[in-house]
């Protein structure tokens, strides 16, 4: 544990708190693209110390949050189906679809399974060869080599019993859609260390170049965060915007090639709806035609599902950074970790959850 | 850890038996049950009040109001690095009877044993609560068996309800909280959630937590021989101190704040949380107690818990406050405030 105290030290994290202060001398707008990061960021209070001319707005990186209701109930329908385990990891189990959860499947008899890693789905097809083992495979860029490899191991060993709904979501599609919005207010990114890890920083020169923005790869740890964004004001107060990484011990250029292979051996780029924000295009990544036999999706037929959000809600504009989760009229009112309307208060990494579960003194 | 005795080691040999599991038959009351009950139960627990084999125990209690409690116990796995379902049902109702400023004197035990549980298992699971209800001083008085089909339960599910005599004068209730008392825990956070946790089938690592089940009533003698003031005493078991911290602060409507660093967790335990990304304050404890104190008493509490072998890690954690009622809150490194909430959801399953 020692190594995680570092990226907490307090004495280090009030010596970038100051260099912040001594840096900046107008307003500026940085947007975490990460859930973990905006968890981390309430956490630890990161928001409050900051001198008052940083605004932090918080961005779609919640893979719970930006699943659209649509995918939740074909899970839903799926996992209610007899013969099926249904696997998950533990974020999914609590998102509501449009009438039911994973829960309240498994409680009339449904088999929903937490688990820690696609591999042990796998492990439970091996075991009960005569069950369709199914794994809801959500998330960024970080995770998907690891379901990727899944996939194509069951392939390797011939079982038939595995399938996956694969509801991957891209992160440079997503940055596109807020810096080209007309409302757009953010200035800086945070980008998420994870998804680098994997994916490197190059992606980002391009959009970094045609928007004129900072973009920095940042950890998750308080230091990690400062550390980013004192980048992040630097390079917004020399006016030379460009990549920036801070998550130097994990983050290569590259990323980590090893893991793209697989991804793309598996998986490929298609259009993709994201909960409260709307279809964007190439940004999500949906099992390759040549592994269809794996695709839970097309395996059990699932009706056309259509599906409404509450009107009140707000999120689609929470997950571009164009509001804050106390503007919304229905926060820690109708809208509660209990009883979520919308997405980002469903996941603990979505920024209204996050301002819930943390920042509701006093304000 | 190391310096407890490990009674789950301790030769005890099984009684000679005409099966290797449980049978229907054992719970149906002729032969198989009785010999269920007169080889394997009534001889770990054996006292003049239970040999008797009456339907109920009567009992002669020492003048004084009585504090009654009553726990299921239906973890998984059933043996844990540290304890195993047996040690955990005796040290749960004792403690909970133990939190009241009681002395447990009694317990009845009822057993759910699921068709088809190894004899070798359940005789274990009996040693066990032996030793515990030895370490406690308690007297288990009176019991049930009953078996279901396979299926119908996972393995064994074991019921305690205890009682015990108050100590003459207290009155100790989450709401007596009043700004400026002091927050006590007397250890380590997090340590038998994440024993459980770990221990569980489908973790592809392994670590060397242990559960810290353990009777509390030492402890709680202690805080009332030192602590005229005590206020208020409650086990952090399932939802973890956080959660206890809330109750307190809601009952009360006063505030809590705690520092960041003040709530110890060992190493090894914040290391699993951190992989798992569970938040140790959320974690349950099962030989742990908060308490509340006005705060000249505090300094003396924590004197008289760590003098105790399983308080020595006992220290303030934080400050009673009469801003933000019914919020715990927690100071951050960095020197801002944040909320402790209430846990949603069911985080571990079956902990307990």
């Amino acid at each position: 544990m020692k190594h995680l105290d570092e990226y907490r030290d307090p004495a280090l994290a009030r010596a970038l708190l100051a260099e912040i202060r001594r840096t900046v001398t107008r307003p500026w707008t940085i947007m975490e693209i990460c859930g973990g990061q905006t968890h981390s960021i309430m956490r630890h209070g990161i928001d409050q110390a900051l001198p008052p001319e940083i605004t932090l707005v918080h961005g779609p990186g919640c893979p719970v949050c930006v699943t659209p209701l649509e995918t939740i109930d074909r899970a839903l329908a799926i996992a209610a189906r007899p013969g099926v385990i249904f696997t998950s990891f533990g974020d999914m189990l609590r998102v509501p679809g449009s009438r039911d959860d994973l829960f309240r499947v498994k409680s009339r008899g449904g088999d929903v399974r937490m688990v820690y890693s696609p591999l042990e789905s796998l492990k439970l097809a091996r075991e009960h060869p005569d069950r369709e083992v199914v794994f809801l495979a959500v998330g960024f860029e970080t995770t998907a080599p690891g379901n990727a490899m899944a996939l194509k191991q069951a392939a390797a060993e011939g079982l038939t019993n595995f399938s996956e709904i694969v509801s991957h979501v891209l992160v440079p599609p997503a940055m596109e859609v807020i810096l080209s919005s007309p409302r757009n207010q953010v200035q800086g990114f945070l980008a998420a260390g994870h998804v680098c890890s994997i994916m490197g920083w190059e992606e980002y020169e391009p959009i970094a170049e045609k928007y004129g923005v900072p973009i920095v790869p940042t950890g998750f740890e308080p230091v990690d965060i400062l550390q980013g964004i004192l980048k992040t004001v630097e390079l917004l107060e020399s006016g030379e915007p460009g990549v920036a990484n801070q998550y130097l011990r994990v983050v290569r250029a590259q990323g980590n090639p090893a893991a793209r292979a697989v991804v793309d051996e598996v998986y490929e780029v298609c259009d993709r709806k994201w909960r409260g924000i709307g279809t964007i295009p190439g940004s999500g990544l949906r099992i390759r035609d040549e592994l269809a036999a794996y695709d839970a999706e097309k395996k059990f037929e699932v009706t056309d599902i259509k599906t409404e959000e509450p009107a009140v809600c707000i999120a689609g504009e929470i997950l571009q950074g164009l509001r804050k989760p106390p503007e919304c009229p229905a926060f820690g009112k109708e809208c509660t970790p209990t009883s979520p309307l919308g997405a980002t208060m469903v996941s603990s990494e979505g920024a209204c959850a996050a301002y819930h579960r943390y920042q509701r003194i006093g304000r | 850890m190391s310096d407890r005795p490990d009674f789950s080691q301790m030769a005890c040999p099984m009684p000679l038996t005409s099966h290797d599991t449980v049978q229907l038959a054992h719970g149906a009351g002729g032969r198989l049950s009785a010999e269920l009950i007169d080889r394997f139960i009534v001889p770990r627990f054996t006292n003049p009040d239970l040999d008797k084999l009456e339907d109920q125990a009567v009992l002669d209690l020492p003048p004084g109001r009585v504090a009654f409690s009553t726990d299921t116990f239906v973890v998984d796995p059933i043996f844990f690095p540290g304890g195993d379902i047996g040690d955990l049902a005796i040290n749960g109702t004792v403690n909970d009877v133990a939190m009241a400023g009681a002395v447990p004197l009694y317990l009845s035990v009822g057993f759910v044993l699921e068709e088809g549980l190894p004899l070798e298992d359940f005789h274990r699971i009996l040693c066990s609560m032996e030793a515990a209800a030895a370490r406690a001083g308690v007297k288990v008085v009176t019991g049930d068996t009953k078996v279901v089909d396979r299926g119908s339960c996972d393995r064994i599910f074991i019921n305690t309800s205890g009682v015990g005599v108050v100590r003459d004068g207290v009155a100790l209730s989450a709401s007596n909280l009043q700004a400026g008392d002091k927050v006590i825990l007397s250890g380590t956070a997090a340590d038998h959630g994440m024993a459980v946790m770990t221990a569980r089938e489908g973790l592809s690592f392994r670590t060397r937590i242990a559960s810290d089940t353990a009777p509390l009533h030492g402890l709680v003698a202690a805080l009332l021989d030192t602590c005229p003031g005590l206020r208020a005493l409650r086990d952090p078991t399932r939802g973890g101190v956080a959660t206890t911290l809330n109750e307190f602060a809601r009952s009360s409507q006063v505030g809590i704040r705690i520092e960041h660093d003040a709530v110890p967790v060992r190493d090894d335990v914040r290391g699993a949380c951190e992989v798992l990304g569970i938040d140790p304050l959320y974690v349950a404890n099962e030989g742990k107690l908060v308490a509340v104190v006005p705060a000249d008493e505090a300094a003396a509490a924590v004197v008289a818990l760590r003098n105790h072998e399983i308080g020595r890690e006992a220290t303030i954690i934080g400050e009673v406050s009469a801003a933000h009622p019914g919020i715990v809150s927690l100071c951050t490194a960095l020197g801002t405030e944040r909320i402790v909430d209430m846990p949603v959801g069911e985080q571990l399953p079956r902990i307990c």
